[in-house]
């Protein structure tokens, strides 16, 4: 007796990824925004983001998270946070020097609210290398279904 | 001898890598070893910052302490930037094998003879 | 004087070129135009450089204004971008180069899907390459080798034929090993002497004693850098990836990618931070001679004509390593006058083969003929780079080849000499086989229709010949002065400290 036409894995993966996909996700940007005060940063932020999305797929079959965020949209979120890290290197040039860390001087260290751009460009970096992950599996699992077809 | 028993081992892990790259036929195969290589310098890099009996490099509000007593933070800095730099390159020897696959029917490598001279 | 704030731009604008293509990719016209202008802006950028920067001066600018010498420690602290006679000569030769490669691709590309695709990686490869040339710090230098070599080994493959995929997948594999090889030697050294950046290097090196640390560190970074460069038995890659990759991207890759990432890194590394050791100066040297007897006899069995061009490649790297390794200052001017000429002409023909390809469908020699009467443009400036190659007088290859024969005699190296003359007269023969077979010759009946490549094509080869023709002037002492004596300078000067 097997239900096999619903996509995606047994009813406990599904109820247990719905309670845990948001603690994830908050656990990611927790990462991102103390990246400048505790181990992490926007890389490891981004790999865990990435990493909510790819379990929501997993465990509801093929396209569950393809309705949010679709291989286009992915593609301009990438972009969109490689520009904004240039950008702010590129505002610091007119300050003194590239990649100058222009809001300095507020806040003091051991806060959450110090450090100038840096948190900034951690969530610049998170975006690019999320969307850029989930990018990857997309176009793996969108040249799987390319290669099954043509055999 | 004790004492350059883990760059001992990290270069065992480099050749073992290495050995995968040079003897297997399967492409995925491969693919593990040029992984494997790739951990093993970035374990080294690790351990050529540790110090024996130092602390992790962050500061704190509440203790003091001497940055004497760290571990070399610059590797770490270093190393975060190579893992990056291998993710991609695996994703994109992975992308490979799959186009590959879908020409060649199969992961043999020793099938894939089409460039000769 | 200029403020040397506009450094980073060097890398920052194809980077900023590359992400808005990808972002604003739907909107028609936006990948050609950023495409064609980065490049283009570049190369008007170091120009500028050269023509505002006095002879001997060296521009040091700190990423992020901090850091620099710092009095406490002893040290530099922070990464350094350093421009000087060097970095002006190959900068100027790079964007030229991709300027000209991005004019052409305009029309040749539109053969293949995703144009976007293309120039996004296109400017990731250039701004690894201009990273590579400005930095002056040694693990900064492995990032800018691996974002250029990553981008390249994507478009070796960009056709996703068999063929593509094949040569793609081997050389991205054999440049992996050679990347972790690099950067196990730059953990060797950062090991021992506490700092990445390459000038403090230089003055720890010089007064220190571990000839086995050494000796393995110049195995590690003569080996990784050897494969990028393509010196024998590092070559193995090159004449798969060069004829796959679309035209374009052959001309690139062998045009200036292998001197960016190999030769350059190789000269900068071995003369500035270890001050050229006399073991070094012999291994290059040998094998220089290697690759230039492999690479030439290899090249006369070819009927493909990109494959003949690609060993080619490898046969005047090795004239270019024999001169870097002769260490006298008119063998260093041989081997970078013979840099600039080779990125022009193998250029030029690798884009006249795409042009070949283009209009009339195939690239073995056996099934072409008499195609000069139908391609004037093609076959005329395939004739100009292929005298440059020969070494015909008064062509720019003459030149090169006759500086670094002389200097070779000089330093009473007379067999190496008797063997570079040598190699030449099988260069003349090798390179004369493409020009009878492709062009010379009668008409066979299925080209009787083809017609010309189109205006930006012909554009860019027209300008590429001149470079060929007129490049012998490059030898005239006021511009000498201003182009080649400083890069040549910046060497010389590195010869006597270290091990």
């Amino acid at each position: 007796m097997s239900k096999e036409h619903d996509p995606g894995m047994t009813v406990i993966v599904k109820t247990v990824t719905r309670l845990t996909v948001g603690l994830i996700l908050l656990y990611g940007i927790y990462i991102i925004l103390h990246g400048h005060l505790t181990p992490g940063g926007g890389f490891a932020g981004g790999v865990i983001i990435a990493l909510a999305f790819i379990n929501l797929d997993l465990a509801f079959g093929g396209s569950a998270s393809a309705k949010i965020f679709s291989k286009g949209k992915t593609g301009v979120v990438e972009a969109l946070g490689a520009v904004m890290f240039l950008s702010l290197a590129l505002i610091g040039l007119k300050y003194g020097g590239f990649l100058d860390n222009f809001l300095y001087s507020d806040g003091n260290p051991g806060q959450l609210v110090s450090a100038g751009i840096i948190p900034l460009e951690n969530i610049a970096i998170s975006l690019k290398v999320g969307a850029g992950l989930f990018g990857i599996f997309l176009t793996l699992i969108i040249l799987q279904k390319f290669e099954s077809e043509k055999k | 001898m004790n004492a350059y028993m883990p760059y001992v081992l990290c270069m065992i892990l480099f050749s073992i890598g290495v050995y995968a790259i040079l003897a297997k036929r399967n492409i995925i195969k491969i693919i593990l070893g040029v992984v494997i290589a790739e951990y093993a310098v970035n374990l080294f890099l690790v351990l050529v910052a540790y110090k024996v009996g130092g602390r992790s490099a962050i500061f704190s509000e509440t203790q003091v302490i001497l940055p004497e007593s760290m571990v070399d933070p610059l590797p770490h800095a270093l190393v975060l930037t190579s893992i990056v730099i291998g993710l991609a390159t695996t994703a994109f020897l992975i992308a490979l094998a799959i186009r590959l696959y879908g020409k060649y029917g199969t992961f043999d490598i020793t099938r894939m003879r089409e460039l000769r001279g | 004087m200029i403020s040397a704030g506009i450094v980073p731009l060097f890398v920052a604008i194809p980077l900023a070129g590359a992400f808005l293509i990808a972002l604003f990719k739907r909107i028609k016209g936006i990948p050609d135009i950023l495409g064609v202008f980065a490049p283009g802006g570049m190369f008007i950028l170091s120009i500028l450089f050269l023509l505002k920067m006095e002879i001997a001066q060296r521009i040091i600018y700190n990423i992020g204004n901090w850091g620099g010498f710092n009095e406490v420690l002893g040290r530099i602290v922070g990464i350094q971008l350093v421009i000087d006679g060097l970095t002006i000569f190959m900068l100027l030769i790079v964007n030229f180069v991709a300027f000209i490669v991005a004019v052409y691709s305009v029309n040749y590309m539109t053969r293949y899907t995703e144009k976007w695709q293309f120039y996004c990686l296109f400017l990731l490869m250039l701004a690894g390459m201009n990273g590579v040339l400005i930095t002056g710090d040694l693990f900064n230098l492995f990032v800018f080798v691996e974002i250029a070599s990553l981008a390249s080994y994507a478009l070796v493959a960009f056709g996703t034929e068999k063929r593509e995929l094949e040569a793609s997948f081997k050389y991205a594999v054999m440049g992996g090993i050679a990347s972790l090889l690099i950067l196990m030697g730059v953990i060797f050294l950062y090991s021992y002497t506490g700092t990445v950046n390459m000038a403090d290097m230089a003055v720890i090196l010089a007064g220190s004693q571990q000839p086995a640390l050494m000796y393995l560190v110049f195995g590690l970074l003569l080996t990784g850098f050897g494969l990028k460069a393509a010196m024998v038995p590092f070559h193995a890659w090159l004449p798969d990836a060069h004829p796959s990759a679309p035209a374009p991207i052959s001309a690139m890759l062998s045009g200036v990618l292998i001197k960016a990432l190999g030769v350059y890194a190789i000269a900068r590394v071995f003369f500035t931070v270890f001050g050229f050791p006399h073991q070094i100066s012999i291994i290059l040297m040998i094998l220089g001679a290697i690759s230039m007897g492999v690479g030439a006899l290899v090249a006369l069995r070819q009927w493909d004509m990109k494959r003949l061009l690609a060993y080619s490649s490898i046969s005047q790297i090795g004239y270019i390593m024999v001169g870097l390794g002769i260490g006298t200052p008119l063998g260093i001017m041989g081997a970078l006058f013979h840099l600039f000429n080779h990125s022009m002409f193998k250029s030029l023909l690798f884009l006249d083969s795409g042009a070949v390809e283009y209009a009339a469908g195939t690239r073995d020699m056996k099934e072409m003929g008499g195609l000069s009467r139908k391609l004037p443009v093609t076959s005329g400036s395939t004739l100009a780079g292929a005298m440059s190659l020969a070494g015909i007088p008064p062509f720019a290859g003459f030149w090169s080849k006759l500086i670094i024969i002389v200097a070779l005699v000089e330093a009473n190296h007379m067999k190496l000499a008797a063997w570079a003359v040598l190699m030449s007269i099988i260069t003349i023969a090798y390179i004369l086989k493409v020009t009878r077979f492709a062009f010379l010759g009668a008409l066979r009946d299925r080209f009787a229709n083809i017609k010309e490549v189109p205006l930006l094509m012909r554009i860019s080869l027209i300008l590429l010949s001149l470079v060929c023709i007129f490049g012998g002037l490059l030898l005239i002492p006021e511009v000498r002065e201003t182009f080649l004596e400083p890069a040549v300078r910046v060497l010389i000067s590195g010869i006597g400290g270290g091990v």
